[in-house]
């Protein structure tokens, strides 16, 4: 066989490399396109589930997938928004665009945030009779010297805290940054949010006399040290459970319209 | 004609296993057989790329200039494992991501790239596919037998179905931590070709070169 001719041949092996590299590629390439919707909606899930365990330290190991809705809600009406794809909506992005927030009255500013998003995803766990079991919902707030933000457990009749999970904040290394210590985030289980009179009462004492007033089951006790960082978590629950936050969603879920 | 296709098929599952006969295929074989479940899926991933691998190549054997066969093979091998990856992170999400990079180091399994370049490039199609399928269970065989032994004795389980109830639930079973760790693998792997070769003593390799007896002068 000569040099440049037949099988071995150097043309022959531009034009047999360059053929299989081009098939190879479209194999490659189509089956990534063609399968990443399935992908992504996998990771989206896993996302979802790694969230509920983060934000459920004891139970959240148990919940399966399919107890799980993402759902998108507008926050004024308190009304399930399905316009919006719950796996694509990034609230804090919304919160910066003016078209897509809205701006907080400064006396309603109990979280010190300026600017919210019109939308915020919620997610309900669902029990074995398919009843709301949890409501999680994601909160944010200034503390002393950064945004805090935490996930917000609920039961299932939007009454009492089932736990609170902060996820990130920049407090003061060893002073505010304990509002992280489990011990403390444990104190806030099985706290009821409201009076009977449904005003919200819950918060945290941060005031000489507050733990034994009238308020002292409503309340938690404020981290010695870090008044700021404490009042910060006060103002977050505050104005994220009041009419500016997550109020009109709880309502119609005590309301039973949301089941 | 019938008859050497089935000898091509089966003769990789013991005669010619390539796990325990030509010690290829070790690395995969104690990564993924901590449990039976991903041991299945990967050699089920295996015997898929071994027969469109082979396949593929024999397909093309005629035109491929030999000086550039091992990267034309590597490319159609890579190509065919890239694509098994994503199907299972789309459709096997959970175990895909258990078997991790193992799915991905496919393209670096010995049996592959030799079974490629060792029979699909003398070979017809058919034959080809049938000598990928037989040693995807010849690897198959191995890795279950494995993955086997090494869950039912490492977590009391099989396919993540509880048999035996641990001692820490309760039960009478103390779980051998060894057997979840790589060593084990290999001590099943060497047990196993032990009795491979010694009921097929032809497997056993002669001894490449003899000790001198003690005492014996130099010339």
């Amino acid at each position: 066989m000569s040099e440049l001719t037949g099988q071995d041949s150097a043309a022959r092996a531009l034009v047999v490399t360059f053929a299989v590299a081009f098939v190879c590629a479209l194999l490659v390439s189509t089956t990534t396109v063609l399968l990443r919707p399935v992908q992504r909606a996998n990771l989206e899930a896993a996302r979802v589930m790694q969230l509920v365990r983060d934000a459920l330290p004891d139970a959240g190991a148990s919940v399966d997938a399919g107890d799980l809705e993402e759902r998108v809600i507008d926050l004024a009406s308190g009304r399930i928004d399905t316009a919006i794809d719950p796996a694509t909506f990034d609230a804090e992005a919304a919160a910066k665009q003016p078209q897509s927030s809205v701006e907080i009255p400064r006396e309603l500013d109990l979280a010190r945030l300026r600017r919210r998003a019109l939308h915020a995803p919620v997610y309900l766990v669902r029990g074995d009779d398919r009843s709301i079991d949890s409501i999680i919902l994601p909160v944010s707030g200034r503390g002393y010297q950064s945004i805090i933000r935490a996930w917000l457990v609920l039961d299932g009749k939007a009454a009492r805290v089932r736990a609170l999970t902060i996820y990130e904040q920049g407090e003061t290394p060893g002073v505010g940054s304990r509002i992280e210590d489990p011990e403390w985030l444990a104190r806030w289980r099985d706290r009821p949010i409201y009076d009977s009179e449904g005003v919200i009462r819950i918060g945290v004492a941060t005031r000489p006399g507050d733990a034994s007033g009238p308020d002292a089951k409503y309340l938690v006790d404020g981290i010695s040290g870090a008044t700021r960082s404490s009042r910060g978590i006060d103002g977050m629950l505050r104005f994220w459970l009041g009419d500016m936050g997550f109020g009109p969603f709880l309502q119609r879920v005590r309301d039973g319209e949301i089941k | 004609m019938t008859g050497n296709y089935w000898r091509i098929l089966t003769r990789p599952l013991i005669d010619e296993n390539p796990l325990t006969l030509q010690i290829l295929g070790i690395c995969s074989a104690l990564a993924v057989t901590t449990s039976l479940d991903t041991a299945l899926l990967m050699s089920l991933v295996v015997t898929c790329v071994l027969a469109l691998g082979n396949g593929a190549v024999s397909l093309i054997r005629n035109q491929l200039p030999h000086s550039v066969r091992i990267i034309v093979q590597i490319t159609i091998i890579a190509s065919l494992v890239i694509v098994v990856d994503q199907v299972l992170q789309a459709y096997a999400f959970e175990l895909s991501k258990r078997l991790s990079v193992f799915v991905g180091l496919v393209i670096t399994n010995c049996i592959v790239l030799g079974r490629a370049e060792g029979f699909a490039m003398h070979n017809g199609f058919t034959a080809s596919v049938l000598d990928g399928i037989g040693n995807g269970l010849g690897y198959s065989l191995v890795l279950v037998l494995v993955g086997t032994i090494r869950e039912f004795f490492g977590k009391g389980s099989l396919l993540n179905f509880q048999i035996l109830v641990p001692v820490e639930q309760g039960g009478s079973f103390e779980p051998l931590q060894l057997m979840l760790l790589p060593p084990s693998a290999f001590f099943i792997i060497g047990g196993i070709i032990w009795y491979i070769r010694r009921r097929r003593p032809q497997q056993v390799e002669k001894p490449e070169f003899t000790l001198r007896e003690s005492g014996e002068s130099t010339p």
